[in-house]
């Protein structure tokens, strides 16, 4: 086997991730540090990509703040990503959602799946 | 224990408990066995030469060395130097626990050959305007006087091959250390190739 796969795979830490994708609204903890105090951050929007493989792959999340659309992007396993929660279940039919960028306001939606 | 002898696998990152991101090139360096040693007396120095990876064979004379080290025929052999060698006994096994994490190392590796390259590739010369009617792009220029000297200087930046050299990148950190797969993983990107040889140096 790969040698590089062995080695993520021992690097990789034992946490639960759930199964998300593209589209579903999600509510990540992230553990931040400000002052000598951690605190739990809690960031709520749409998984517009999940990009690489194994330990280094990230997520994109959307969500408008004030106005004014906000990406951020986390690699899925950092230890400072405590926990995903899965909000919403969305139904798209592609991968990466960069045309919500280019939207606003309702059709800037993602249609909940159902069933 | 002077430093190990492996194959650059890859590289990958790994997460520190802060969960910054470090990029770590990983070394499959173990086990390195101690296949011979040389001696003040004998050869005028002192060095022990550490052997990786099982080779299928050698040639005459080196399999009497590794015969008499008791290990089968090794890929590659390199020669490191230390005060005194008699405390290393031809055959020893080393493992890549002899570095810990945090550890500097200096790690050679043998660079991507390039071919043969113009002067803006291999020396960075800036080259010339690319529009405006200009008509020199990336050619050297002039190389030199006229009459006087009569000849071009030696060492003059001219094109010509690239790459394909030795290079020891210094003060990488040992990030991780995984005995049982016998890989270390170093900080930051080491030259050559995957599968290129690589030598990991401790410092000091």
């Amino acid at each position: 086997m790969d040698p590089i796969l062995v080695f993520e795979q021992k690097e990789m830490p034992q946490k639960e991730i759930p199964d998300f994708g593209p589209g579903d609204t999600v509510r990540v903890h992230y553990l931040i540090e400000e002052g000598g105090k951690k605190r739990i951050q809690k960031f709520e929007g749409t998984v517009i990509q999940r990009r690489g493989s194994g330990i280094r792959e990230t997520f994109t999340v959307r969500k408008i703040s004030q106005g004014i659309g906000v990406e951020r992007i986390f690699p899925l396993y950092s230890p400072n990503v405590t926990k995903i929660e899965v909000l919403r279940r969305g139904k798209v039919r592609r991968a990466r959602l960069f045309y919500l960028r280019e939207r606003k306001g309702k059709a800037a939606k993602v249609k909940e799946k159902r069933g | 224990m002077p430093g190990l002898v492996g194959k650059k696998i890859g590289m990958t990152q790994v997460f520190r408990e802060d969960g910054t991101v470090v990029p770590v090139t990983l070394i499959k360096a173990g086990p390195n066995f101690v296949v011979y040693r040389r001696t003040k007396e004998k050869d005028g120095y002192e060095a022990v030469a550490l052997g990786f990876e099982e080779a299928k064979r050698a040639n005459r004379p080196m399999m009497g060395i590794f015969k008499k080290a008791g290990l089968p025929p090794l890929k590659k052999i390199v020669e490191f130097r230390v005060d005194d060698s008699s405390q290393f006994e031809p055959g020893q096994r080393i493992d890549v626990d002899i570095l810990k994490e945090g550890e500097k190392v200096d790690v050679t590796g043998w660079e991507k050959g390039r071919g043969f390259q113009g002067v803006v590739k291999r020396h960075g010369f800036a080259g010339g305007p690319r529009s405006h009617g200009s008509k020199f792009h990336r050619i050297p220029g002039s190389v030199g006087a006229t009459t006087d000297p009569g000849r071009v200087w030696k060492g003059k930046k001219l094109p010509g091959r690239m790459g394909n050299e030795r290079v020891t990148i210094k003060n990488l950190e040992v990030v991780k250390v995984d005995r049982e797969q016998g890989i270390v993983a170093v900080k930051g990107g080491v030259p050559g190739a995957r599968n290129s040889w690589v030598i990991i140096r401790k410092k000091g």
